[in-house]
């Protein structure tokens, strides 16, 4: 596979992004910058604005405040894709559903198809290029979903928690293709709840509550010695998030 | 014999010697209904699924628009594009009054705003399923209209038999437009309205029962493709 063509996208420089629902602020002065390399895990528990943040980065929604500097420049128009935790999928064959991706970038049918085929068997799924995707069982959904966003060469990916439920061997394959997307130089920003597969997959981890970013450092500076109070409880599974019923 | 049961037999005598006269009202009023529902295909779901994915200024006044003309009376139509289409009308030169293609048009005009209110509800639905994984693929617009029209097309089946279903029971405005003139515009409903008001029931049964059964019959054959697609794609 070739790898993704430069652009000017990063650093990637996330200015105070704010951005509020149902009179609450699920992003309050988001700021973090990215270079253009490596897998970048983001913790944090759950309403802690991670996902939300990823949709802002991939232009799904547009903050309340705050901006984004793509490398100096506006939004790049095509390489940067999402995998979202529940992928959907069109009622199409698995390998029409990889070739879909495609489209948008103007690419021809013929290499659409070879394309498709060369992806396929990198997830593992070339031997069922010609069933229904939506007969597919969540690891597989989840293996279509990384090739149909690998298909399109892109230069970051953002990847909500693409093991959530799944059973360890189709986590396994999971994170295996992620660093293999990761080798071919894509950036990866992902997020998960599994401390172990942060620890696995991470350049470097960024932790975040209540919207906001509490510490990005490096993943083995962030597990042996968490700068923040916050992340030292996430880590040791102590639960100061405790929702009241 | 009472004249239900004499109706019903000289019916299905007409039909199983392949009577000639049923046989070209039959044929006429297929390849009208059929060709206006291929019209109403081509505009019909394609301006639903726009109004199902677009944003735009007005857009809820043209739902509202839409959703009323599904109600629209067919006679209302038929006087409509009588008015255009007689000598006097815009497009009176054009001498299609009394034509089959009068009666084409006048049925494309009934069935397109039906298909595309049941096409904008069905693209709708799918496109707050599909919308993020669209955008984060960087479809456009436009572009996304046409993969939900692809994704949806096992459903959309519903809006074309619905149009269908219009096109062939409908009597008004080919009554008017066409004039219902033997051998050149009868079709089964109005030769239908025509043999009752003679008193000629058999030849009104036996049109009515072909009705029923070419409805019956693609109703039949959608819902058995509706089945094998709901197995196929899951």
């Amino acid at each position: 596979m070739v790898a993704p063509v430069a652009a000017p996208m990063f650093p990637l420089r996330i200015h105070d992004l704010r951005w509020h629902a149902g009179g609450r602020a699920v992003l309050d002065g988001f700021s973090l910058e990215l270079d253009g390399e490596g897998i970048t895990i983001l913790l944090g528990p759950n309403g802690a604005g991670k996902s939300v943040f990823l949709r802002s980065v991939c232009g799904l929604l547009q903050p309340d405040a705050g901006h984004l500097d793509w490398g100096g420049g506006p939004r790049p128009a095509f390489g940067v894709t999402m995998v979202f935790q529940q992928p959907k999928m069109f009622r199409d064959s698995v390998q029409a559903n990889v070739e879909l991706a495609l489209r948008p970038l103007g690419v021809a049918a013929a290499e659409r198809r070879a394309r498709a085929q060369a992806v396929l068997e990198r997830v593992g799924l070339a031997h069922r290029a010609g069933d229904s995707a939506r007969g597919l069982s969540g690891g597989e959904r989840q293996r279509l979903a990384l090739a149909r966003a690998w298909i399109t060469r892109p230069r970051l990916l953002l990847l909500d928690e693409p093991t959530a439920s799944l059973d360890p061997s189709s986590v396994d394959a999971i994170e295996r293709i992620v660093r293999e997307i990761r080798t071919e130089g894509t950036r990866i920003l992902m997020t998960t709840h599994n401390l172990g597969q942060a620890m696995r997959l991470a350049d470097d981890v960024v932790f975040i509550d209540a919207g906001r970013v509490c510490e990005h450092a490096p993943v083995q500076r962030f597990f042996a010695r968490p700068a923040s109070a916050a992340a030292r409880l996430y880590i040791q599974g102590e639960l100061p998030w405790r929702m009241a019923f | 014999m009472n004249g239900l049961t004499y109706a019903f037999s000289e019916a299905l005598g007409l039909l199983t010697g392949f009577d000639h006269r049923v046989a070209e009202i039959v044929l006429l009023s297929l390849q009208v209904s059929g060709l206006a529902v291929c019209l109403g295909t081509l505009v019909g779901l394609p301006l639903g699924a726009c109004l199902g994915v677009g944003r735009f200024p007005g857009r809820q006044l043209w739902v509202v628009f839409l959703n009323g003309c599904m109600g629209l009376p067919s006679v209302v139509v038929g006087v409509l594009v009588y008015l255009v289409l007689s000598r006097s009308g815009p497009l009176g030169d054009l001498g299609l009054l009394y034509s089959p293609s009068a009666m084409v048009i006048a049925q494309t005009l009934l069935v397109v705003p039906l298909m595309a209110a049941i096409a904008r509800q069905t693209v709708e639905d799918a496109w707050r399923e599909y919308e993020e994984e669209l955008t984060a693929m960087r479809f456009r617009w436009f572009d996304s209209v046409r993969v939900l029209l692809h994704d949806c097309r096992y459903s959309l089946m519903v809006a074309v038999l619905a149009g269908l279903g219009r096109a062939m029971s409908e009597v008004g405005a080919v009554m008017i437009v066409g004039g219902n003139i033997d051998h050149a515009t009868r079709t089964m409903t109005t030769a239908i309205a025509l043999e009752t008001s003679k008193g000629d029931l058999p030849l009104a049964v036996a049109l009515g029962l072909v009705l029923l059964a070419v409805i019956l019959l693609l109703n039949g054959l959608a819902y058995g493709l509706r089945l094998w697609a709901m197995r196929r794609y899951a």
